[in-house]
């Protein structure tokens, strides 16, 4: 749809230079001087819109331009057309100081509207904002028989709030809380007459009969947005747009204002409160305005729900009812924090409307502000809020998590609330496999909610079962997609991947052999166990080109980082050798999706590292695992990140400063494993099958040796020979490149250089913590490249008076 | 409270990387408070930012429509009209909503809800506690109104040039930014004022 025409055009808008538009502008200020403002006008006016609109960047028009374009606006007759194209360029061109129009000029409500909003649009640097609303208010407030619709304004108020709460003053805001609470309650209950102009309802026409609900039915009280008929009168319009902003309008004249505290505050005063004032309400007329608003509000909220019951005959009206009933609960929210009288009648109504909800999937999102509510005020009230929860919580994500709109509500809902769940907050923790599931499947949207959810979401007790959960989250994406084709389907368009029709795996995972398994990755708590789902990985492959398990696999890294973060908060130390060793095990044992495995290592080997520092003597309490995990690396290319962040801790942490328990045999062992390894992966004829492995691995592992060789009570000989051999040349067929063979052969020579004085060495490879301080890479004189470098050289310089 | 709508250009998944992102229309509903600038120029800073904030907003939804259509498995051609008598199905097409911190890029957080039609994104910019459901209904009710009253399904016509209209809609179904809790008469209703002010 986007044409080559179109590109073209918006190119030439972008492009039109400064000579050009002003006789453009001249051409416009001649056809707007002109009596009939006919369709050239129109067309050339369409074309100025564009020209300002179409680049970021100032376009300067004409003075007389500008100024006609609103007196054009302000003129007594002018066709609609014309003046919101007068009104769109004005706006599009502020804040603009050239902009010199003033509310006094319109001649009716429509202008004024249009004009409010060109002012509102400068960024009130000249209180622009009060200006306006002083000004709409005094027209709402004159009661003119044949006057202009109203109906232009009350938006104009509602905007005016909404940028600037404290444009009106107390008395304005309690004389337009009472012209809400007429729109509100007292609208006409008599369809409006066909019209050829405006909107009006004159006496002396005949009646055309009672307002009908959505089903058809005539209607039972009084008039509200779910009131329908063939034409509509005046009040009736405003009725509309009074509720449409009736919640602002609480929250901004309401006695705490836009700030609340919330209820937790309050709940002393609720329950007594309760215990006092009787569950009939209190004769209207005698109340406030702004009291005698909320006892509107309330009982148009009441009528809402109750209308909501009805069937529709219209689609539009069925989606009309649920926003309905979202916005009900969400002003009786208000209301409830506002005045705690209301809890008692609000309660009961909604806890039935509650039970008549929950068993319906369509209703799902009104489930959300409803739970909200009872967590707001459920202390009071002694609602038992656990089994809201536990609906909300087990069965919705589990059968809901495909819908984007609900995954995205519903993660809010949980940041927006944490404060509310004070002690219950394992709810939450708990439900973290069926949280898991929305993030899954929608990560693009979701993932910087998580990011941001994480931290109360992480526990000590779950924290070894999340991270597996996330190193599994793109299997869980995968398994949900099979799921969701095995279930009946729920929509026209099927909700799976369209693109991968008849998986070959789909009969597998019915298999009950795996169910377990599956059970397990689909389960909707945690559970306190772990299991290896390696079983499933492999079964899963095929799904692992969907675009869908891509993009959840592209999430996992920021996840993993913002998970570490959280978790290292709340971990004690046998909780941090858990982690290390699920690292271990993990590292090996991924779901295969492209690049998947490479970013995590590259996350796994820093958080490892990280982990290390936190608490390095895990490395010598780990130290049988690590020997393990040295031992059992058969692809090192795989996971040459790992190995080089394992081997590397070694060399850094595995001695008495950092845990006492450190042995002899522990030093010897470990260079027994780390000499074998470096043998393997430096052989002379590599195998033509494995890939060779990285050269940061090789330096790495020649670097530890050499931190451990003075504390080793064995052989160095082989160990230096090897050395030698790499310091001339790598390998025969050099394998690692031009920069990784240079590197190999310089560190290899820098090495075998500092085991000549072992003392040195041990200074500049392991320094003590005094002098690891973090200005250590800026000063010259302790940067560890500059010492080798210096070693070097005086040991070459030196090397024809040293013996041997 | 509505603080922007916007429509787009949506290019295609899997299409290569021609061209850019192109705002084709906003309207900006009120503006943020302008932070006390005494530089000279200070006006058309803000109006800058303004642009450019409606630019990131823009292809942030691109790029969340081109990673849903892609995970669902749509072909990529699945953006362009069937033919000009069906009518577009709304309730089927692409949409999302997501989630944008304070200073990134408005002063206050906000949210905002799209939906793909035509290789066009419409979207809406919400305040962060609105509500949804409303914001979703009426974003599928003006793109449905724009499609009709612009005839964007026709061959060759774009909406450019026919900002008029654009506004005329936006004035009576989005007031100042006003979310209206509009059922299908009121509707009806507003469409017959619309068309008598602009006959086709």
């Amino acid at each position: 749809m986007f044409t080559a025409g179109a590109e073209s055009l918006l190119q030439q808008a972008r492009e039109i230079q400064a000579e050009e538009l002003r006789k453009f502008c001249s051409r416009v200020s001649k056809l707007l001087r002109e009596e009939d403002l006919g369709p050239d006008a129109i067309d050339c006016l369409r074309r100025l819109f564009l020209i300002v609109s179409a680049t970021k960047y100032n376009r300067r028009l004409d003075k007389t331009c500008v100024d006609l374009l609103q007196a054009t606006l302000c003129l007594p007759a002018c066709p609609e057309p014309l003046q919101v194209l007068c009104a769109a360029i004005l706006r599009e061109m502020s804040p603009s100081d050239s902009v010199t129009l003033s509310c006094d000029h319109t001649h009716n409500t429509r202008q004024l509207s249009l004009v409010a909003s060109i002012l509102l649009a400068q960024g009130d640097r000249r209180e622009e904002v009060r200006t306006v609303a002083q000004h709409v208010l005094r027209a709402l407030e004159s009661r003119q028989p044949e006057g202009p619709s109203l109906r232009h304004l009350l938006p104009v108020m509602s905007k005016v709030m909404g940028l600037s709460p404290g444009a009106l003053q107390e008395d304005q805001t309690t004389l337009l809380s009472k012209r809400l609470t007429d729109w509100l309650r007292y609208a006409s209950v008599q369809q409006g007459l066909p019209h050829s102009g405006g909107f009006f309802s004159t006496s002396r026409a005949r009646q055309p009969g009672p307002i009908t609900e959505v089903d058809g039915a005539v209607a039972t009280d009084f008039f509200t947005v779910l009131s329908t008929g063939h034409h509509f009168t005046e009040d009736q319009w405003l009725n509309v747009q009074a509720f449409s902003m009736l919640r602002a309008w609480l929250l901004h004249s309401g006695p705490e204002g836009p700030g609340a505290p919330d209820a937790d505050d309050k709940s002393e005063l609720e329950g007594s409160t309760l215990s006092v004032i009787s569950a009939t309400s209190t004769t209207g007329r005698l109340l406030p305005p702004r009291e005698r608003l909320r006892e509107v509000a309330f009982e148009y909220c009441q009528r809402l729900i109750e209308q909501s019951t009805r069937r529709a005959l219209r689609k539009g009206d069925s989606d009309l009812q649920k926003a309905c009933l979202v916005e009900a609960v969400l002003v009786l929210d208000v209301l409830c924090r506002q005045d705690p009288s209301f809890l008692y009648r609000t309660l009961s109504c909604l806890k039935a409307l509650h039970g008549r909800l929950s068993g319906d999937p369509a209703c799902v999102r009104v489930l959300l502000p409803l739970a909200r509510f009872f967590l707001t005020h459920g202390e009071a009230a002694a609602v038992d809020s656990e089994a809201v929860y536990q609906h909300l919580f087990t069965r919705v994500p589990a059968e809901l998590f495909h819908s984007p709109m609900l995954a995205f509500e519903f993660v809010q809902f949980c940041r927006d609330n944490l404060h509310l769940f004070g002690g219950n907050l394992s709810i939450l923790t708990l439900s973290f496999p069926n949280l898991f599931k929305f993030l899954a499947w929608n990560s693009p949207a979701l993932t910087a909610e998580f990011v941001a959810l994480l931290p109360a979401l992480v526990d000590a007790s779950t924290a070894v079962e999340m991270l597996h959960a996330l190193l599994d989250l793109p299997c869980l994406t995968a398994a949900l997609d099979l799921q969701l084709r095995s279930w009946p389907a729920a929509s026209e368009r099927p909700l799976w991947d369209t693109s991968l029709r008849n998986p070959s795996c789909l009969e597998a995972f019915r298999d009950p052999q795996l169910q377990g398994l599956v059970q397990h990755l689909l389960r909707s708590k945690a559970s306190g166990t772990t299991q290896r789902l390696a079983p499933l990985h492999q079964l899963l492959q095929p799904m692992a080109s969907c675009a869908r398990v891509a993009q959840c696999a592209e999430a996992v890294p920021t996840l993993l980082h913002a998970f570490f973060s959280a978790v290292t908060q709340v971990a004690s130390g046998a909780l941090t050798n858990q982690l290390v060793l699920l690292l271990l095990e993990r590292s090996d044992s991924l779901y295969r999706v492209p690049q998947f495995e490479a970013r995590v290592h590259r996350v796994l080997s820093a958080q490892f590292l990280a982990l290390c520092k936190l608490k390095p003597s895990l490395v010598v309490e780990l130290a049988r695992d690590l020997l393990e995990f040295l031992g059992s690396v058969n692809d090192v290319h795989g996971r040459a990140s790992m190995v080089t962040s394992v081997v590397w801790a070694i060399g850094e942490y595995l001695s008495v400063t950092y845990d006492r328990r450190c042995t002899v045999e522990q030093i010897n062992k470990f260079f027994e494993a780390l000499e074998a390894l470096l043998f393997e992966v430096t052989q002379s004829r590599p195998s033509a099958a494995l890939p060779q492995c990285p050269p940061q691995v090789v330096t790495v592992l020649m670097t530890t040796l050499t931190k451990l060789t003075p504390f080793h009570r064995g052989e160095v000989s082989l160990l230096l020979s090897k050395m030698r051999t790499l310091a001339q040349s790598p390998g025969a067929s050099s394998p690692h490149g031009e920069e990784g063979t240079e590197a190999i052969r310089t560190r290899a020579t820098e090495l075998l250089n500092l085991l000549k004085m072992p003392s040195v060495a041990q200074f500049v490879l392991t320094p003590s913590p005094e002098v690891c301080s973090p200005r250590y890479h800026r000063d010259v004189n302790t940067a560890l490249p500059l010492a080798l470098r210096t070693v070097s050289r005086l040991v070459e310089k030196e090397a024809g008076l040293l013996p041997g | 409270m509505v603080h922007a709508f916007l429509i787009h250009t949506l290019r295609a998944p899997h299409a290569e990387d021609t061209g850019l992102c192109r705002v084709l229309y906003s309207c900006v509903f009120g503006a943020e408070k302008s932070p006390d600038d005494p530089r000279p120029h200070g006006a058309e800073r803000d109006r800058l930012l303004r642009k450019e904030q409606i630019l990131a907003v823009a292809r942030q939804v691109e790029s969340m429509c081109r990673l849903q259509l892609q995970a669902s498995g749509r072909p990529p051609m699945d953006l362009q009209p069937q033919s000009s008598d069906e009518p577009v199905p709304l309730h089927e097409a692409p949409r999302g909503a997501f989630r944008l911190a304070a200073g990134d890029p408005f002063q206050e957080p906000r949210t905002v809800v799209w939906l793909g039609v035509l290789s066009l994104g419409f979207a809406l910019v919400l305040d962060a506690h609105d509500n949804l459901l409303l914001a979703e209904g009426t974003l599928r009710l003006l793109a449905r109104l724009l499609v009709d009253h612009l005839r964007l399904l026709a061959p060759g016509t774009n909406l450019l040039l026919r900002a008029d209209r654009i506004e005329g809609i936006l004035t009576r179904f989005l007031p100042h930014g006003q979310l209206l809790f509009l059922n299908d008469q009121f509707v009806q209703g507003l469409e017959k004022e619309f068309s008598a002010a602009w006959p086709r």
